[in-house]
């Protein structure tokens, strides 16, 4: 058996971007000196008491209708389970009723991805262990900060519905881009607050049971996600076809060697005791509150594909990166005020990755309309961009501030004819159908033009040649 | 026996305090005397704050004197179980856990009590977290009553119990998780009520069991009890289970009496375990009611018959939980070992007694993987069972009688061998706990040993004025009988 198939479901654990933490007044903030932004609430000091933050339940519920999940009435459970890090010794989380339910992320090439809940819970506190290479088990101490204890977080749980780890890294950008629109966090990988881990088994393809799966953790970046996702695939596959099992365990991720390690196996996972919190009260969001939420909801990074692939008359795959780097209102004023789509979505796309300056729609539209009317090359427009991204103006008349003209018709005309005159043995080849001279007969031409001429009219005026040309 | 001498109504003192005939100071010193002359005896009290109590009282006095009203319990002095947090005050639990711990912030009730210029004397002992019924399992040595220095003040508030019944102070607050006001009240013959949860924030209160823990007052009276109730109840929001309803108005009815009331007798809490002496004095408080005019009936509530059953799966679980926090690695007692987790058990070995072990140990079990569904999770079907019950009955009735504590105060050391035998100690009171209600144990006569007898009241939730109304009743009866009998001796 040779062709097998990689199954893998994340569990992106995200912190919300709320002012304070989520069940006190405490500052959430990323960076402060250790063990400042802390009070009797989250250092869980005998007697306190959690108060739930409103704002990090609608920042949650925020997400929820963006993923197109169902709001439902929730609970909050404990999860038990002792860690220095941890000031109660649980943490407070949702269980078997999560606010949000049943929603679906569409990544950029038309993949829907089932998102089974979306739900909330507090972080906890973060160790850094002194000596020993920083490992717990041969540090000489560690030191706790609970800055970070009690920030509140969504754990967005995809259904297994990924197959590659390419897929799995749109997965994360597509839900980062998701979090970024609706404001619910800044989900910075690098700082934590956005953290992956991935349930990765693999089967024969064609096959529509899993295979036992193992949870790898320690994913620091997208590229560790898919470097991961690619290691254990193939681990797993070499066990299989080496007539062995998987054993379903936790594994953490390597980055330096580039492996998985267990870390803990089905029989040792923990018992979590998880029991309703009984300091807190049932969550239910009223629809009037819900509504509300919904309607303050900017447009989301698939809707705003789909609304730019239609206006421009591309595909949704093709708009991702105009879309990702948020250029896609430009590229939609710059077509009402007549501009040509193709050539936006281009120009978005390669030559407006450093920022958009000074351009304005007005300027950027009448760009394209010089490229699509001959009059610049797309090279000489690039150039012209160049200028209006950094001091704004006229497009035509920086083209003409730069020199830029195309070819008219006659000068190119008698240009192609010259090249086709000096270069009889290629032409040759060209009538014979040898298609890549019709690159060489460009490349002459722009020589000769200085790049004045527009490949694509070069091309069309090699055909009309050809065609006229007695066989 | 209660210093008579010392003893005036809470509200009087307050009276005399605000109007300027009485200074603060001086009920401070009276108290702190009564305390330096039985304390050894008694041992109420884990620590005395007679030095923050002095100086309060004096700010008192000065405010006073600058026209100012300090509130409506100025210069009464109150005495906190120790579960209470007091910022800068020791707060043990009773417990060697929390060893060396100074909480950073005062209780929601321990603020309140101070804008009501209520003057805090000292942190009473308890059952180490509140566990247990006879003040015994305290790390700190056990409360005596103070009617019988060889019996148990009842637990586990069992300090604030004695130091009212002593005359220590004259208000004090307690916790009741399962009965841990109103036995120990009963035990030591003062009033005490757990009011309706969510009546009285639990912030700062170190929980036991969060679903079941609530504040109350213990007093002398009645009409004390209810005033300490109005100054410390009403909503919290850093409490999210406290209830929005505004602080009850209870003083001002309460001589509004029973007639036409409708009391029932709960079948269920007088069967079995119950003292005939015990069951004779229910009895009488169901005539002296109807004598009032309420109407009186037995009723019966099926499912109390299930509720310390439930009661010990679901307080033990929730305690498992609230206590996790004990690990060693922030505050309190740390005994070194080479890793986190060996830390971790070597403190909670050595800080935590037997009764908490015990209970930590059946919650964590009724909580586990396999185990919740026929443990915890049926525990809390009874639960549901007990609040339908109890609402069915209330349909009926506008409040139930029962005895406080099947027995009057044992011996100390009788049921310290046997948990079970504890436990039942509790089996009249933990219905209350389980759905939620009010209920109050007051004084009415003596047990066959001449020790105090406790009845309790129960009503619905909210309806704590009711309840009073009828506790003050019984109250008035029993004066009445003491009269006649002062009068028939010449």
């Amino acid at each position: 058996m040779s062709d097998w198939e990689t199954v893998v479901g994340l569990e992106v654990h995200c912190e919300l971007a709320t002012a304070t933490k989520l069940f006190c007044g405490c500052r959430n903030a990323f960076g402060d000196e250790p063990n400042t932004n802390v009070c009797p609430v989250c250092l869980g000091l005998p007697g306190s008491l959690p108060v739930l933050n409103r704002g990090a339940v609608e920042l949650a519920v925020r997400l929820g209708l963006a993923l197109g999940c169902r709001v439902e009435p929730s609970l909050f459970h404990r999860k038990n389970y002792f860690y220095p890090d941890m000031p109660k010794d649980y943490q407070v989380s949702q269980y078997d009723r999560p606010i949000n339910v049943d929603g679906a992320l569409e990544l950029p090439d038309g993949t829907r991805v089932g998102i089974e809940r979306a739900h909330l819970e507090e972080d906890t506190g973060k160790s850094t262990h002194v000596g020993g290479g920083g490992r717990i088990h041969e540090a000489d101490h560690s030191l706790v900060d609970y800055n970070r204890a009690g920030v509140p977080l969504v754990e967005i749980v995809s259904r297994p519905d990924l197959r590659s780890a390419e897929q799995a890294r749109a997965y994360v950008n597509e839900l980062r881009a998701v979090l970024l629109a609706t404001g619910a966090s800044d989900a910075r990988m690098e700082e934590g607050s956005l953290r992956v881990d991935a349930n990765i088994s693999v089967r024969p393809a064609g096959f529509s049971t899993f295979g036992t799966r193992c949870e790898v953790k320690n994913l620091n970046s997208t590229r560790s996600l898919g470097r991961a996702i690619d290691y254990e695939a193939r681990r797993q596959i070499a066990l299989l076809e080496a007539g062995e099992q998987v054993a379903q365990q936790t594994r953490h991720w390597d980055e330096a060697d580039g492996r998985t390690h267990p870390l803990r196996s089905k029989e040792e996972a923990y018992d979590y005791r998880y029991f309703p919190e009984p300091d807190l009260v049932p969550l239910a969001p009223d629809d009037a509150w819900l509504g509300q939420v919904r309607a303050g909801l900017p447009p989301l990074p698939a809707e705003r594909r789909r609304r730019l692939a239609e206006a421009t008359g591309s595909v949704p795959a093709a708009v991702a990166v105009v879309v990702e780097r948020g250029l896609d209102d430009l590229v939609l004023g710059a077509l009402a005020a007549g501009g040509d789509g193709r050539r936006l979505v281009v120009h978005a796309e390669h030559d407006l990755a450093g920022g958009t300056g000074a351009l304005d729609p007005e300027a950027f539209a009448a760009l394209s309309r010089l490229e699509a009317d001959g009059a610049l090359t797309a090279t000489q427009a690039k150039a012209v961009l160049a200028e209006l991204v950094a001091g704004g103006g006229d497009p035509a008349a920086v083209a003409e501030r730069l020199g830029f003209r195309a070819l008219g018709g006659d000068e190119l005309a008698g240009a192609v004819d010259a090249a086709i005159a000096a270069n009889p043995d290629a032409w040759d080849r060209y009538l014979a159908g040898d298609a890549k001279v019709s690159g060489f007969f460009v490349g002459q031409v722009m020589r000769a033009t200085r790049g004045q001429a527009d490949g694509k009219a070069v091309t069309a005026l090699l055909a009309q040649r050809a065609a006229a040309t007695p066989g | 026996m209660r210093h008579a001498s010392t003893y005036l109504p809470a509200a009087e003192i307050a009276d005399s305090v605000r109007r300027g005939e009485r200074a603060a100071v001086e009920v401070v010193e009276e108290h702190l005397a009564t305390i330096a002359e039985r304390e050894p005896e008694v041992h109420a009290f884990n620590a005395l704050t007679d030095a923050q109590a002095r100086m309060a009282a004096e700010l008192i006095d000065r405010r006073v004197a600058a026209g100012e009203d300090p509130g409506p319990l100025a210069g009464v002095p109150v005495a906190l179980k120790d579960n209470l947090c007091t910022a800068g005050v020791p707060t043990t639990c009773s417990s060697r856990i929390l060893e060396g711990w100074l909480p950073p912030y005062d209780a929601t009730v321990v603020t309140r009590l101070g804008l009501a210029g209520a003057i805090a004397i000292g942190k009473t002992n308890l059952d180490e977290f509140a566990m247990g019924s006879s003040t015994e399992n305290s790390a700190f040595g056990p409360t005596h009553n103070p009617h019988d220095a060889s019996r148990v003040p009842g637990g586990s508030s069992g300090g604030s119990a004695a130091a009212v019944a002593a005359g220590f102070a004259p208000l004090a607050l307690g916790s009741d998780t399962g009965g841990s006001i109103r036995q120990p009240a009963a035990l030591c013959g003062v009033v005490g009520v757990k009011p309706t949860y969510g009546r009285v924030s639990r912030y700062g209160l170190i929980a036991f069991a969060s679903s079941l823990d609530q504040i109350g007052p213990l007093a002398p009276t009645v009409a004390d009890a209810a005033l300490l109730l109005e100054v410390v109840a009403g909503h919290d929001p850093l409490d999210s289970t406290s209830v929005p309803e505004p602080p009850p108005s209870l003083v001002a009815g309460l001589d509004d009496g029973v007639e036409g009331l409708r009391v029932g007798v709960v079948a269920e809490l007088m069967g079995q375990g119950v003292a005939p002496d015990v069951r004779r004095r229910v009895e009488a408080a169901a005539e002296a009611l109807a004598g009032a005019g309420a109407k009186v009936e037995e009723t019966s509530v099926a499912a109390l018959a299930y509720g310390l059953s439930a009661y010990y799966l679901i307080a033990p679980a929730e305690a498992s939980s609230n206590l996790a926090r004990y690990d060693g690695v922030r505050y309190g007692l740390r005994v070194d070992a080479p890793t986190t987790a060996t830390m971790n058990v070597a403190t909670r070995t050595a800080g935590f007694g037997p009764e908490v072990k015990r209970r930590i140990m059946l919650g964590t079990y009724a909580l586990s993987a396999g185990y919740y569904d026929a443990y915890y999770g049926k525990a809390q079907k009874v639960r549901t069972l007990v609040i339908r019950d109890f609402a069915a009955a209330y349909e009926s009735f506008d409040l139930l009688l029962s005895p406080t504590s099947p027995t009057t105060a044992f011996p100390l050391g009788a049921k310290a061998a046997d948990p079970l035998s504890m436990y039942l100690s509790d089996v009249c009171t933990i219905p209350s706990n389980l759905a939620g209600d009010p209920a109050v144990s007051v004084p009415f006569g003596t047990g066959d040993d001449g020790l105090p007898v406790g009845v309790q009241i129960l009503a619905p939730a909210l309806a704590e004025a009711t309840m009073l109304r009828a506790a003050a009743v019984l109250e008035d009866a029993m004066l009445d009988q003491a009269m006649a009998r002062a009068e028939a001796t010449p």
